[in-house]
């Protein structure tokens, strides 16, 4: 008789389980409000048939438990109760599949006024590409990416000229106006996900996918990748922020084309020696790190990526954590270079200094810590020498105990969580992988061996 | 070809005596049974261990050093495909169908026992070259158990090199013995019955291996087709499914291929693929009710309709795997259709196993018990299923935590309810002894119970959007900490029905040596595999003469006779035959 | 209509004959192989049909080249095709001739049929290898194109088949020579037949397909809806 108990009890519980559970559906931000009714005709239609198959079964298995002085009918089959079994089941299924199809017939039909964002994914990265001006995205194709063109923009085609490139996992979206997204992917497959929006499409390599939606609620929300991509697919994530129309124009001003972007000049690595000197006094004469003064090498690292951290300290998404005590020292010396051209010269210089091998501090098991490394060389590259495409700096020659810290601070929460940062949201939970200070150590100690 | 040897022929009944020829290089369907049962459970414990590694760390994320996300990926990856193919296929079709169907439709053996014993070890191979890719550099892979190009064989991907390689082979292997085996299954069952078992008199258990088998026969090819060039993709350098594209920041040589492709391939195979499993679960289930209710199975003929429906729709909806991966979004109406139609013939499948109990008189056995699980999670997972397979709901919740927990409800649990009730309705049949019915049912409650909690609150992570194949969620804004507690509560539910398992393995094991030697037909059960002179049978099953068989298999409580049961070969009596032309309906 | 009045019946009901014993026989092993046989062909086919469709399909993207069609294409002139089809249909052709001898007991024209069977089977295999090389010496990598890769894939996966019939005829043949009865031959050397005939009927499908000129694909790949 437990059984019969057991099945009332879950049935129940199940009800109850549903009723108290404070998770459900994230609250919409998008105007899908039919989804979401759609699931409620087949949660209400599915919860009953639930309840009623399992009481029923819970009743015959107490009404007609084994006594021996009873026998069971003789019953082959019974037409009339199948036929109706049959025909009530057929228009459930028709009520909720009806709704199902008139939704989703909206949703492969793309309202005429939408605005076009294309959405471009790759390992393990997001980023976006608005028309410009002229409405007209320009053509790309994977044959043309390159350093210099993450986005394998077609050089000839004058339409791409204006197009606004995203080089970072924010999007903002006007709030009240259609959106159609396109989408595509540079490498493997990746899904966009915004669960308060609930549409979600895959981007496949070779094609463009789309998908459509009205933003209702201003608000910041994750995009997530929905389709494994490989090892850092958890870590795939970005921001999508509803904006008023005011604040999505001011942000999109602020976005640079296609065109100005060619058009930078390069850093000049004379004028940077100058502006070079003020770093020397920690960071040593020929960019080598100072332990003493916790500065770590600058030799060696890559170009873009000092000039991508100089930013951040100048805005303050690096070096504001109350906690982070040495990146508070660095931030107002960033902020000694005047604009983006001094940023570029004195990243400029420090590529042509001599990269000198760092001194070992940490002792650990390097056999260890190079099980750890597999999931760290998929961006740093198998030889920690560092990967501009997947935004990946050079670990090899780096001072270990500055990369301790630095794990630290990622694991703490005290580096790579402020909205703005990227890629160091990334880092937050790949360093997260690693679970105590010795497996930091033993990977440390591997790298050193690089 | 002509190879029959004794499927009818009692001459060549010379039973072999040396251990090997007995149970290593044995043809005995019986025997070749139990060594595909005892190879599956074994690769289905590993792979039980890896969900149990898993859910450690989704439960405790910050804990466990030894997982990191390539090696959980590998788990992922690893722990679903030994479960879908190794275990479930290899254990319900190799196992359960090789013991069965020759002893159910009154034959000796397979019409092909050589064909049956190297389609065993071709198996063994299969699973060999799996285990291997735990030991090659990079280890196994980690694509996750689609093994979607082009992050299947792209580095960026855990055992990209070496790990998809050693498991397309295997899967490819597999597919040979599969397909060696069943020949077997559907050429005995639709050449070697005995007299008189017309197929309509088969027992449903053999109605659904044999449509799983023509199913399976007909749907590997397509996974052949994609592992064979999939590996030409990797090796070779061809662009079947491989797009011009950016890896890494490099661009690869691959000149435009389709990774849609891929996955059509591979649906074509994985959705019949569901119901290889589903089927054979349907059929045992239909059997272990009916012999524990002692009455008939209700409906016997829409039972039989349906299984040949679901076979036949199975073919049609497996783009509902694909509703947003980018392919034409038409496509959506029509198989959202075709996937919610499946749904009726399911549906009164679910009724008639009720029906079926409905004025019964029911044994609470642990086979039965485990049928009742059965029933109560399979509704569950049948139902969420009509969540997934409406394309719009599949919007919001593919490849989230709510298609785990589908498919766990409905392709892990209840099959393996229906496992477990087949394993102890049959284990006196094929051991001779009883099992412990205490420990039996100790571990049913744990299994019942503990995979409920697993799982429904799982559901409800998808509900929020949770993705799968996540090593960690860290922060979101829309994930509330509670969720975090939920995962904690689902691992330890995880982890307590994994040890429960233990008591299955410590009863067969002990029940095997010290059980109590069991009656003969302990169940009282009418259908023709009971009914054998030896019980175990011995080779070659029916000793000298093959049986006749005059009714089907539910001849249970029938009016007017003494027995609550009549076995199949028991002549039809003039009692019986006067009762009237209706029978006695 | 048999099929559907079979699922019909009530098999609670016991019919009129003595015994109730229903209409079916019994065991009816002669025929198993036979069965088991179109199941067999049904897999193969399977398994060609499927790859058809991948190729149908894979022939709409920009990259795809088809063999035939511009004059320097190799099988624009498909002579090389004609020769190798005309070696496996001489192959079926002594088959069946074999399958005769052996049907009217005549021991040496069973012995010449099989042998001049086996014979031409190897040569068509042969054959298709050096037009591997001919095609590779052209600069036709597997890899250069996809309808390259697919003619690679197509013939190897084809000539596989043929290479285990042959291995299930050496099998047969072994077994016959060993009891010595030539009217035991009859029934597998039918059936080894059926799949010669099979497999030259798929070879007939492929060639038409690899064959074909860009117009004829796009065309088929229209009906297909691709």
């Amino acid at each position: 008789m437990k059984i019969v108990v057991a099945l009332i009890l879950l049935v129940l519980g199940s009800i109850v389980f549903h009723w108290l559970s404070p998770w459900w559906l994230t609250p919409l931000a998008a105007d899908w409000g039919e989804i979401d009714l759609t699931i409620d005709i087949t949660l209400y239609i599915t919860a009953v048939v639930f309840v009623a198959v399992n009481l029923f079964l819970a009743y015959c298995v107490y009404r007609f438990r084994y006594s021996p002085d009873r026998r069971a009918d003789y019953e082959p089959e019974n037409k009339k109760l199948e036929g109706w079994l049959t025909a009530i089941t057929s228009i459930g299924v028709i009520a909720m599949l009806a709704p199902g199809l008139v939704v989703w017939a909206r949703f492969v039909d793309v309202p005429e006024d939408a605005h076009e964002v294309e959405v471009v994914g790759q390992q393990w990265q997001w980023s976006f590409r608005l028309p410009g001006e002229d409405g007209v995205l320009g053509e790309v194709d994977s044959a043309y990416v390159g350093l210099d063109n993450p986005f394998g923009m077609n050089p000839n085609d004058p339409a791409g000229d204006d197009d606004v490139l995203i080089n970072t996992n924010e999007l903002h979206l006007p709030i009240g106006q259609n959106v159609r997204l396109w989408m595509r992917s540079k490498d493997v497959l990746h899904d966009f996900a915004v669960p308060q929006f609930r549409v979600k499409m895959d981007m496949v390599p070779g094609m463009v996918t789309y998908a459509w939606l009205k933003p209702t609620v201003e608000g910041t929300y994750d995009i997530l990748c929905m389709e494994l991509c490989g090892i850092a697919h958890y870590a795939m994530r970005g921001h999508v922020v509803v904006d008023s129309q005011e604040n999505y124009d001011e942000w999109v001003a602020a976005q640079s084309t296609w065109s100005e972007i060619n058009g930078r000049p390069p850093g000049d690595p004379v004028a940077g020696q100058s502006q070079f000197a003020t770093c020397v006094a920690c960071h040593g004469q020929n960019g080598e790190g100072n332990v003493a003064m916790n500065a770590p090498a600058l030799a060696g690292l890559p170009a873009w990526y000092i000039a991508r951290q100089l930013q951040y300290y100048k805005q303050g998404v690096r070096g504001a954590h109350e906690d982070d005590i040495y990146g508070k020292q660095m931030a107002p010396m960033a902020n000694m270079l005047a604009d983006d051209q001094a940023v570029r010269n004195v990243t400029a210089y420090i590529d042509t200094l001599e990269v000198a091998d760092a001194a070992h501090t940490i002792d650990g098991d390097p056999a260890q810590g190079a099980s750890h490394y597999v999931s760290c060389g998929a961006c740093h590259g198998a030889q920690a020498q560092g990967n501009y495409a997947l935004q990946a700096p050079r670990l090899a020659g780096q001072d270990d105990w500055y990369l301790k810290r630095q794990l630290q601070n990622f694991r703490d929460g005290v580096r790579g969580t402020h909205d703005e940062d990227s890629y160091g949201h990334q880092m937050v939970l790949m360093a997260r992988s690693l679970k105590n200070e010795d497996s930091i150590n033993d990977l440390l100690a591997y790298l050193n061996t690089l | 070809m002509q190879h029959v040897a004794i499927a009818d022929r009692p001459d060549e009944l010379h039973d072999p005596q040396s251990f090997i020829a007995k149970y290593v290089w044995s043809q005995d369907h019986k025997v070749i049974a139990i060594q595909y049962g005892g190879t599956a459970i074994f690769v289905g414990l590993i792979a039980l261990v890896l969900s149990g590694l898993m859910r450690l760390q989704l439960g405790f994320p910050d804990t466990f050093d030894f997982i990191d996300p390539s090696s959980y990926l590998q788990f992922v990856t690893m722990h679903g495909m030994i479960m879908v193919i190794y275990l479930l296929t290899a254990l319900l079709l190799g196992g359960f169908g090789n013991y069965l169907i020759p002893l159910m439709v009154g034959a000796r053996d397979m019409v092909f026992p050589f064909m049956n014993m190297l389609s065993y070890w071709v198996y063994l191979l299969s699973v060999l070259i799996l285990l291997a890719s735990f030991f090659v550099p990079g280890g196994p892979t980690g694509a996750g158990w689609t093994l979607y190009p082009p992050q299947a064989i792209l580095e960026g991907t855990p055992g990209y090199d070496w790990g998809i390689l050693l498991m397309l082979l295997s899967l490819a292997v597999f597919i040979v013995a599969f397909t060696m085996g069943g020949l077997n299954y559907v050429t005995t069952v639709l050449q070697a019955r005995c007299r008189g078992m017309t197929l309509m008199r088969m027992p449903l258990t053999i109605w659904g291996i044999f449509t799983a088998t023509v199913l399976g026969i007909l749907a590997f090819p397509a996974l052949l087709v994609s592992a064979i060039m999939m590996i030409l993709d990797k090796t070779l350098g061809t662009s079947f499914f491989m797009p011009v594209l950016v890896s890494l920041g490099e661009s690869l040589e691959y000149t435009g291929g389709s990774p849609i492709l891929f996955q059509h391939l591979f649906w074509f195979f994985g959705h019949p693929e569901v119901y290889i499993v589903a089927l054979p679960a349907f059929g045992m289930v239909s059997d272990v009710l009916s012999v524990h209710a002692r009455k008939n199975i209700f409906g016997y003929r829409m039972m039989v309709w349906a299984i040949v429906a679901i076979g036949g729709l199975s073919f049609i909806v497996w783009a509902h795997h694909m509703y947003v991966s980018g392919m034409h979004p038409a496509f959506g109406f029509f198989f959202a259709t075709t996937t919610l139609i499946i749904a009726v013939p399911t549906a009164i499948k679910v009724y008639n196993w009720v029906l079926t109990l409905w004025r019964g008189n029911i044994h609470l056995t642990v086979p039965m018990l485990f049928a009742i699980g059965f029933i109560f999670t399979f509704t569950h997972g049948g139902l969420t299923g009509l969540f997934l397979g409406n394309v719009t709901i599949d919007l919001p919740l593919s490849d989230t935590y709510f298609v785990v927990a589908h498919f766990h409800m409905v392709m892990g649990v209840s099959p393996i309810m229906v496992l477990f009730a087949a394993i102890y309705h049959w284990f006196p049949l094929m051991s001779g002894k009883m099992f412990n019915e205490t420990l039996g049912k100790w571990h049913f409650w744990c299994t019942f119970l503990g995979t409920y909690a697993i799982y429904l609150p799982m559901h409800y992570l998808g509900f929020l959007g949770v993705p799968r194949r996540y090593f960690a969620m860290g922060t979101t804004d829309f994930i509330p900490e509670s969720a975090q507690t939920l995962n904690a509560q689902i691992t330890v539910a995880a982890i307590l029905v994994g040890l429960s398992q233990l008591i299955f393995l410590y009863n067969i094991l002990w029940s095997l040596r010290y059980g109590e030697k069991s009656k003969k037909n302990p169940w009282g059960a009418a259908s023709l595999e009971w009914q054998t002179p030896d019980q175990p049978p011995h080779h070659g099953n029916w000793g000298p003469e093959l049986p006749e068989v005059y009714r089907w298999a539910y001849d249970y409580s029938v009016p007017g006779v003494k027995e609550d049961f009549i076995p199949q070969n028991h002549p039809v009596t003039d009692a019986e035959r006067t009762d009237g032309e209706g029978g006695h309906a | 209509m048999k099929l559907l009045k079979m699922l019909g019946t009530k098999p609670w009901l016991h019919d009129a004959e003595p015994g109730g014993v229903a209409a079916y026989a019994g065991p009816d092993n002669g025929d198993a192989a036979r069965i088991a046989l179109r199941f067999i062909l049904a897999i193969v086919g399977v398994l060609f049909f499927l790859f058809i469709i991948t190729f149908l399909s894979r022939s709409q993207y920009p990259d795809f080249e088809a063999l035939a069609g511009a004059p320097w294409q190799p099988f624009t002139d498909p002579t090389r095709l004609w020769f190798n089809t005309s070696l496996l249909f001489m192959a079926s052709v002594a088959m069946q001739w074999g399958l005769g001898g052996t049907r009217q007991g005549k021991l040496n024209v069973a012995v010449t049929g099989i042998s001049a069977a086996v014979f031409f089977t190897l040569m068509f295999i042969i054959a298709q290898m050096d037009l591997w090389l001919h095609l590779q010496s052209m600069g036709y990598y597997i890899n250069s194109n996809p309808a390259n890769s697919y003619f690679y894939v197509l013939t190897a996966i084809h000539a596989l088949h043929l290479i285990g019939g042959l291995v299930i005829l050496s099998n047969v043949v072994f077994r016959v020579w060993y009891d010595n009865k030539l009217e035991s031959l009859t029934a597998p050397l039918q059936l080894c037949t059926t799949y010669w005939h099979f497999l030259f009927g798929v070879w007939l499908v492929l060639f038409a397909l690899l064959s074909s000129r860009p117009e004829t694909i796009n065309a088929l790949a229209a009906m297909c809806g691709f």
